[in-house]
């Protein structure tokens, strides 16, 4: 793909349409922030800033003949720290991949999981029968709208990872335990839920989030609702930031934030202690994407026996676990170039902040952290858990 | 150069496969139709004999849910013609197909036919060679390399243990593709989309199907392991643990 | 016409393939049933010693009641085109009760042509056959069963190993070898250019005591290295199944399965493996199959003899450990 100014110009419209203030592309000023503050930056052949210089240039075919943009978790460190306010992510690095995609330059592991989530509704593969299998045993039972048929106060947007995947099931369940305890009226879709589709957009994959985000809207339509909650901050930022450009406006919030206003009913629940430092892993996708920083410190806070321990990264600052932008699909792919994982990075934090718990509230960090808890020396003992988790256990459940 | 992929639709395994109540086929109820594994090689395989050659790719497919969306995917990919052949294709077997296909495969003058070298459903052999037997043309399977001459072929054909033969196929002819040169590429759903308003699948009728050949089914059934392994359960380090007993039992350690 | 079950033998640079040795033992049962006798179709150039001579591995002959060996130059390696039009002449001229062929990349290049060509019923997938001339064929990566009776009047079969053992085809004394006329295979479409050896210089994991199996639930190359360890812990090597090949993983001489070698270790250990009967068919003559699978319905857990639902990932490690552990103290 020959890049002249024919094509150049084309890329900016297209940035400047997928995103708002795409035109800001125009006003970099070669600081060299983002790619400094990137975690993988060190091992990309274009980062950010040297991507601009090259579209400057006339010379982009050379950023797209290599594919080191796929070392991109699309973690928001660059957006946030750019004093042009240049939308890099979303913008700038989910184009780039989108090009790629389209010329046929996608890592074997990430095509699975685009191709899995065209085909089932779901990255994994899983039949999307089994959707809310997870729920079964729970009393009282998890409303599943198609069955119900009801009005409910809050439609839970459950997510991929936290339907399928063992080990964050158990977040799922945990947080359905609470909302019972809590008396909240709330139903899921079950098997007519579909991914958010975040990811893959972050991934390259315009079309296919279109694609998912057009079946939940259909799918949303159809049951009445007052607002949507996710457990997962990936769903909370589709349906928060990109779904209304679909014409698809709900209400939505984190769970973290539905909580913290109900911290009063949820205080009296919590009888049993967790005596434990915990340090909390700010999301990227909660925390710098949407500046949720407060709200699960305070439903952490409430738990007796919590003693809260900050890490050296953490706020705006934080650390990404490297599931984001198709980084939970890169894994093989990344471990090549770096030989070193960014969860690994940050449970070695943990431990340096002295943590026995790590708290989490986003599903590809529980999978993520304890599976670098596990090669990190020293961390050996450090538990993960979701917030959801620690209030059930909290509850005495 | 005249390239035809023949592709089938067959049961999609993630989902659970249910007997209907016949007791003699599959539950279609809730049966998810996806393109054959081995077809898509074969697509993948037409697509890059046509980046090397300059061949034209027609692609052929029956008339079964999700058929459209595995046409215009092709289109995608960089197939020139799709036709969907018409007809009750939902219970019929490999021999049918082959006749009702050939028919209109051999209108279109293929030098060469490219079709997946099995499927999980054939119970009464496989596409492509049935197709051979009708057009007459040499068939060759299990294929994963293929380079055209002058009137012939050079193909890699697999065996056991990994040895390859190479052999000349004069053409035209009918291969049997176990995995094309390289895996099947990714193609961007806003492609398809794409597609989906730029191309058109041309519609055949097939003559009745006519299922002479394949064998009569009485009975089927999910089968009952006729053992089931002795599972050991607990936390990874109590696996580990009855793990290693059973290895030094077994004098391995 | 007769009542005859033919069983056409496969063979490839002069040594006869385990599949012939199942389609004798299924051919002498549906012969019992039939009241024919069971008959090796042998096709070759001056290959007679593949049925007069024992088997070197074995030391063994087939286990047919007679063959008939056709020979001709074109007829010397396999190759679809020459053979499917000397058993055209064949068939068509015996009219048999039933010819037998491996549902293999010899068998299914002329099984299906065939049946076409002299418009005679097929049935393929066959694992095992009732002496009332039955057959039972698997579908749908194992996990549907097929059973009907065999058609008439001359039955084109595949069949899949796993309904007989390779000892059922073998017997102690050479059958009679009677030579076959053949008038013509003329014109031949398909010859054979040369061979080409798998990747050598690496290990043969058929002669392997202890394999470490790896399957799509490996996930990526990356994790290959953890099987390694475990493996050369054992004292094995590190197998896999045909996706972890096809991803360029492992070489094709660590294929397991249907395209890759059968295995006779003391231990399988397939971690992340389903055990669907293309690869199953390579396992079944290990001695203690041990399968790791998040799947309770994984078809593997059906011939192994120990199996355990754990994510392999978070045993693998530990077993190592422990394995390394036991041999130091």
């Amino acid at each position: 793909m020959t890049t002249n100014g024919a094509v150049e110009q084309s890329f900016y419209e297209q940035v400047l349409e997928a995103t708002p203030d795409g035109e800001r592309l125009r006003l970099c000023l070669q600081c060299g922030d983002c790619s400094g503050i990137c975690p993988f930056g060190y091992l990309m052949v274009h980062p950010p800033s040297r991507m601009i210089a090259h579209l400057r240039a006339d010379r982009f075919d050379k950023v797209l003949s290599n594919d080191t943009v796929w070392m991109c978790v699309s973690c928001y460190a660059c957006t946030a720290v750019c004093p042009s306010q240049i939308p890099l992510t979303p913008g700038l690095m989910a184009r780039t991949k989108e090009e790629l995609i389209l010329a046929g330059n996608v890592p074997a592991e990430l095509q699975s999981a685009l191709e899995n989530s065209q085909r089932y509704g779901n990255p994994l593969g899983e039949s999307p029968r089994k959707r809310a299998d997870w729920a079964t045993g729970i009393t009282p039972e998890v409303k599943i709208l198609g069955k119900v048929r009801k009005e409910v106060d809050v439609l839970w947007f459950v997510g991929d990872y936290s339907s399928y995947h063992p080990r964050v099931q158990q977040v799922s369940k945990a947080l359905a335990r609470v909302l019972n305890a809590l008396g909240v009226d709330f139903g899921i879709l079950g098997p007519e839920e579909s991914s958010d589709g975040d990811s893959q957009r972050l991934a390259g994959e315009r079309g296919l989030f279109e694609m998912l985000a057009e079946k939940n809207g259909l799918a949303f339509g159809k049951y009445a609702f007052k607002e949507i909650i996710t457990t997962d901050p990936h769903a909370y930022n589709a349906i928060k930031n990109e779904y209304p450009g679909l014409d698809i406006s709900y209400p939505v919030r984190h769970y973290t934030e539905y909580l913290a206003e109900r911290i009063d009913q949820l205080k009296p629940l919590l009888k049993k202690e967790v005596k434990a430092k915990v340090a909390y892993h700010d999301p990227c996708y909660l925390g710098r994407a949407n500046g949720i920083y407060e709200q699960p410190r305070t439903i952490l806070q409430a738990i007796p026996g919590i003693e809260l321990v900050e890490m050296a990264h953490n706020y705006k600052n934080s650390l990404c676990c490297g599931g984001g932008g198709g980084g939970m699909w890169l894994d093989g792919f990344q471990w090549e170039k770096a030989h070193v994982r960014l969860s690994e990075w940050r449970v070695s934090e943990a431990l340096a902040a002295g943590a026995e718990i790590l708290a989490v509230a986003c599903p590809y960090e529980s999978p993520r952290f304890e599976d670098a808890a596990k090669t990190v020396p020293g961390a050996g003992q450090i538990i993960v858990r979701d917030i959801a988790e620690l209030l059930s256990q909290a509850m005495g459940n | 150069m005249n390239i035809i992929i023949l592709v089938k639709l067959v049961p999609d395994l993630v989902e659970e496969l249910a007997i209907d109540s016949s007791g003699n086929k599959l539950d279609t109820a809730w049966l998810r139709m996806i393109i054959n594994e081995f077809d898509d090689h074969a697509i993948e395989q037409g697509i890059l004999l046509k980046e090397r050659h300059g061949a034209v790719v027609t692609v052929v497919a029956p008339d079964l849910e999700g058929v459209d969306d595995v046409l215009f995917t092709a289109a995608a990919k960089g197939a020139d013609k799709l036709i969907k052949i018409k007809g009750d294709f939902a219970g019929t077997n490999n021999h049918a197909m082959a006749r009702a296909f050939s028919a209109i495969v051999k209108e279109l003058q293929p030098d060469l036919v490219l079709t997946g070298v099995q499927a999980n459903n054939d119970l009464d052999g496989s596409l492509g060679p049935l197709m051979a037997g009708c057009l007459e043309m040499p068939y060759v399977g299990y294929i994963s390399g293929v380079t055209l001459g002058d009137g012939k072929s050079k193909i890699r054909k697999e065996y056991p243990g990994g040895l390859i033969a190479e052999m000349d196929v004069s053409l035209p002819a009918v291969l049997g593709i176990q995995a094309a040169e390289q895996p099947p590429r990714y193609v961007a759903v806003s492609k398809v989309r794409q597609m989906m308003k730029t191309s058109t699948i041309e519609e055949r009728t097939a003559p009745d199907l006519d299922m002479a050949g394949g064998p009569t089914i009485s009975r089927m059934f999910q089968p009952e392991a006729a053992q089931h392994a002795t599972m050991i359960t607990g936390n990874p380090e109590e696996v580990a643990t009855k793990l290693v007993a059973i290895f030094k039992e077994l004098g391995v350690l | 016409m007769n009542q005859d079950i033919y069983v056409v033998i496969e063979h490839l640079r002069g040594q006869v393939a385990e599949i012939s040795y199942v389609m004798l033992a299924g051919g002498r049962e549906l012969a019992k049933g039939f009241g024919g006798s069971v008959a090796a179709v042998l096709l070759g150039n001056k290959a007679q010693g593949l049925a007069a001579n024992p088997s070197p591995t074995s030391g063994k002959y087939l286990a047919a009641d007679k063959v008939l060996y056709m020979d001709h130059p074109a007829l010397s390696d396999f190759t679809s085109d020459a053979y499917q039009k000397a058993l055209a002449e064949l068939i068509a001229r015996d009219q048999p009760r039933a010819v037998i062929f491996g549902s293999t990349s010899i068998g299914t290049d002329l099984a299906s042509t065939l049946s076409i060509k002299l418009n005679l019923p097929m049935v393929s997938s066959c694992s095992s056959f009732s002496a009332d001339g039955k057959f039972t064929s698997q579908i749908c990566g194992g996990k549907i069963m097929a059973e009907g009776e065999l058609p008439g009047p001359t039955a084109l079969i595949t069949m899949v190993p796993g309904g007989y053992k390779t000892e059922q085809g073998q017997n102690s004394r050479a059958p009679a070898l009677t030579q076959v006329e053949i008038s013509s295979v003329e014109p031949v479409r398909v010859t054979l250019a040369g061979y080409i050896e798998p990747e050598s210089g690496d290990v043969d994991i058929a002669k392997e005591k202890v394999l470490v199996s790896v399957g799509r639930g490996i996930q990526n190359q990356d994790n290959i290295v953890l099987a390694e360890e475990l493996a050369k812990a054992l004292g094995g090597v590190v197998s896999g199944s045909r996706p972890v090949i096809d991803q360029g993983w492992l070489s094709t001489s660590r294929l397991v399965g249907k395209s890759g070698k059968s295995v006779k270790p003391k231990i399988y250990l397939a971690l992340g493996i389903s055990g669907a009967p293309e690869h199953a068919e390579g396992i079944t003559t290990s001695d203690t199959i041990i399968a790791i699978n998040t799947d309770p319905a994984a078809p593997i857990f059906g011939i192994a003899k120990y199996g355990s639902e754990i994510d392999l990932f978070d045993l693998i490690e530990i077993l190592t450990e422990k394995v390394k552990q036991s041999k130091g103290g």
